[in-house]
């Protein structure tokens, strides 16, 4: 119980990651707390990487970490910017709305 | 034994705080508990060793991705009650997916034991903090082994800035705006009218 090893991160991890798909599952009609979860998501398996980078003393599982963050903040910059246009043509965010373009 | 107090109570924090993102009814709410919990899961980073990245989840998430986040949360006037409605609906099968999900992923890593064989022979393996730092052994990386990789993260950056500034760039009308080209196109016979006027009279 005292001895924290790799398990207890991982737990950790999946229990964020966990949160997350819930997160998307309760909050269906705000977009803004959808790509929050999408956040947490990824934070959890930068988590995963950085454990398993230190329990096996390879710091390549860093390095990857550091590259899905530059992702997730693309991500999120590129969500956001989407969600402003929407909110403009439509006065609301509501994710049921999305589907009126028909594509 | 530090350090197992230290790792429950970010664990712990990280994930209530998790917990209430995903749960407050105030979208603001969910931003703060969302930094709350990128602080925590930088602590459990410091404790695993990763100092660097701990860093940079600090700098890059909070202070720019949650940021950005109350910014649309406050910029856009939204009503946020109707947004909730539902809530209690998606409840039941929201968390049995979230239970199934939890169990397999816990029994799975559980249990996860990693053959002694396989530790210390890593690509790339840690220097010893004595050494080098954890800043100086990830750039000694980066730079050479996985500088193209590096090299495409920033033209991914690039991209998503001008994606972002592109889709949410607009013409208004009826702003003055500075247009070089219209400008040097001007010449005397469009744009300036010359009339004879008569002594005593005006135009």
């Amino acid at each position: 119980m005292l001895e924290i090893t790799i398990s207890h991160y991982l737990t950790v991890a999946a229990i964020l990651f966990t949160l997350g798909i819930v997160g998307i599952f309760l909050n269906r009609k705000n977009v803004i707390i959808i790509l929050m979860s999408v956040e947490l998501m990824l934070l959890a398996v930068n988590l995963n990487l950085v454990a398993f980078s230190s329990h096996l003393n390879d710091l390549v599982g860093q390095v990857f970490a550091m590259f899905i963050l530059t992702v997730a903040a693309a991500e999120a910059a590129v969500g956001l910017a989407i969600l402003v246009v929407f909110f403009r043509n439509r006065g609301s965010i509501a994710v049921e709305d999305v589907n009126m373009m028909k594509g | 034994m530090i350090e197992a107090l230290a790792f429950y109570i970010f664990s712990s924090i990280a994930v209530a705080a998790a917990f209430m993102v995903i749960s407050a009814r105030n979208p603001v709410h969910s931003v703060l508990f969302l930094i709350l919990t990128f602080f925590n899961v930088a602590g459990m980073f410091v404790i695993l060793g990763a100092e660097f990245l701990a860093m940079i989840l600090v700098v890059v998430y909070v202070g720019a991705v949650a940021v950005l986040f109350m910014f649309v949360v406050m910029m856009l006037d939204i009503n946020f009650v109707e947004l909730r409605q539902g809530f209690l609906n998606y409840l039941p099968i929201g968390s049995l997916i979230g239970l199934v999900m939890l169990i397999e992923l816990a029994t799975l890593f559980g249990s996860w034991v990693v053959t002694p064989v396989i530790a210390n022979r890593g690509l790339m393996p840690t220097p010893s903090p004595d050494i080098t730092t954890n800043t100086h052994a990830l750039g000694n990386i980066v730079y050479t082994h996985y500088v193209y990789l590096f090299q495409a993260a920033g033209m991914i950056l690039l991209v998503a800035m001008i994606g972002a500034i592109v889709l949410t760039h607009r013409n208004r009308p009826g702003v003055k705006k500075q247009d070089i080209g219209r400008q040097l196109n001007r010449n005397p016979a469009n744009s300036v009218e010359i009339r004879k006027v008569e002594i005593g009279k005006g135009i």
